[in-house]
């Protein structure tokens, strides 16, 4: 499974077990995904899918084994670069995670002032994800005055603002109406045809089978072949 | 710094409700152990000045001819912790304790000669007003050949002494803790007011911040709040002090009790603590909840 001449991984999994207690919540996951390449992780509720995720930005550590992420192995990783580590990834979860107290312009800047950005770049580049995706005469709105699908929407702006290497989805289209998810998918895509690396975590079979791409199976924690 | 600061004040603006509750907090902690500095401070000067009325009385052999009286004046002001050596002599001791007597001066009508010898009113400096010192100094007195006998109410500066020294050990030991439990409140308050944003904090670290980014404006709020509520504190007590202190001047004392409120430094002093208690407030609660 492992490509070791693959040069072009950008992820590098290597038997990678992720214990709560005695819960075992992945079990011996190998996985190489290579630059610009468009991958989902599948599997029923309780498969390890968002606990996936979450080893790879370092919501969580792991319990044995190795991640590289474009050359950063995450076991190694001193504190203080775990934010280096973040500004490579995009990261969408399904609860979307925008700050209820920030308008969706300061939502979406957060990132780039995050890096340091300055102003003026920060103004043009936000507003100019904001017309991507959509919600540019929304810039003053708070969150909670937003629809689901309005939220998600800021959501992947938040990702892609800060031109990261890889999105990390977690079910980004669970709790969205299928219009919604088809607008935020596109978005997705579009990420992708642009040179960008996805990882999407989500259940939904139906997605999987209309893209074609490869798809990693769990199953209890374990990488399954379906 | 500039961004860190706008940031600060940005939410500030959002987060008026926590803000305001932590800005309370700060202003009542300070109004609290202030009020009891400011008491202890205003007991400790009323004490000072009963202190500085001890007085020594050495009473002058008879046969003292006046001729002398300057070379006595001398070697006592020469004797370590005189502050100020007065004569008084036996016609101005009469005269006095008939003023003291009023009334019942025409007793001392009766009297054929003027039995009060003469005598040298001895005031104290200020750092030998402790019984040891006084007691030293009665003992070097009663060496002086020509002192008769010394008088200075030993039991009583005893006690005076005692209690006064129990008093401050007692102010100090009040402000202390009550500083450590304000210190205390504010920094839980402040912890509790982070624990309500921890999801902004989380998002944050998710999105690529770093600890200093996520810290600074935290910070500069706590530091905010901290003078904020310092400036509060001492202006409630301020107002307080002005109506309480016309009372006690010239209600009470008819004028003999001057209280004071803080010298412009210590007050700034006060706000400096106060900032330093909303920063360390932060700074606790943030270095607990990034470790996590």
């Amino acid at each position: 499974m492992i490509d070791k001449n693959d040069k072009s991984a950008i992820i590098r999994m290597f038997h990678v077990h992720k214990n709560y207690g005695s819960k075992k919540a992945l079990i011996n996951i190998n996985l190489d995904v290579s630059k610009n390449e468009f991958i989902f992780i599948t599997g029923p509720s309780g498969a390890g899918k968002s606990t996936l995720m979450k080893l790879l930005y370092l919501g969580e550590p792991v319990s044995e084994g190795q991640i590289l992420i474009d050359g950063m192995n995450l076991s190694r990783i001193a504190r203080k670069r775990i934010p280096l580590l973040r500004r490579k990834l995009g990261i969408i979860f399904q609860d979307y995670k925008l700050i209820p107290t920030k308008t969706v312009f300061d939502n979406v800047a957060l990132v780039l002032e995050a890096m340091g950005k300055k102003r003026r770049f920060i103004r043009k580049k936000v507003n100019s994800v904001l017309r991507m995706v959509g919600m540019e005469k929304r810039f003053n709105a708070l969150p909670q005055s937003l629809s689901g699908g309005e939220q998600q929407r800021i959501a992947v702006a938040r990702a892609v603002v800060g031109m990261p290497k890889i999105i990390l989805a977690d079910e980004p289209t669970g709790s969205l109406d299928p219009e919604s998810a088809g607008a935020v998918f596109d978005l997705l895509k579009g990420f992708h045809a642009r040179g960008g690396t996805l990882l999407i975590a989500t259940h939904d079979q139906e997605l999987i089978r209309k893209t074609g791409c490869r798809a990693i199976h769990l199953k209890e924690g374990r990488q399954v072949s379906k | 710094m500039i961004f860190f600061f706008k940031r600060a004040f940005q939410d500030i603006r959002t987060n008026k409700f926590l803000n305001t509750v932590t800005i309370i907090t700060i202003f009542l902690s300070i109004l609290i152990v202030s009020a009891l500095v400011l008491f202890f401070l205003n007991t400790n000067d009323y004490m000072n000045s009963w202190k500085k009325g001890i007085r020594i009385i050495a009473y002058l052999k008879p046969d003292i001819v006046e001729a002398n009286l300057v070379d006595i004046k001398n070697k006592i002001q020469g004797l370590y912790g005189v502050a100020e050596a007065e004569f008084i002599s036996k016609e101005e001791a009469m005269k006095r304790l008939r003023e003291q007597m009023k009334r019942q001066s025409s007793l001392l009508d009766g009297l054929k000669e003027n039995p009060l010898p003469d005598a040298f009113e001895i005031r104290l400096a200020g750092r030998s007003s402790n019984i040891e010192n006084i007691e030293n100094m009665a003992v070097q007195l009663e060496s002086l050949p020509e002192i008769d006998d010394v008088e200075y109410g030993r039991k009583w500066i005893g006690r005076f002494v005692k209690l006064f020294d129990l008093f401050r050990l007692t102010g100090y030991a009040m402000s202390g803790i009550f500083f450590m439990a304000a210190v205390f409140i504010v920094v839980n308050t402040i912890r509790l007011v982070i624990y309500s944003r921890r999801e902004e904090i989380e998002i944050m670290r998710l999105v690529g911040a770093t600890d200093r980014f996520i810290k600074a404006p935290f910070y500069i709020e706590g530091i905010i709040q901290g003078a904020l509520g310092g400036i509060i504190g001492l202006a409630v007590l301020f107002a307080a002090f002005l109506y309480i202190a016309t009372n006690v001047e010239y209600g009470l004392s008819s004028g003999l009790l001057h209280v004071r409120f803080f010298s412009l430094r210590l007050s700034g002093t006060i706000i400096l603590c106060s900032m330093l208690v909303g920063w360390l407030g932060c700074f606790i609660s943030l270095r607990q909840f990034l470790k996590e």
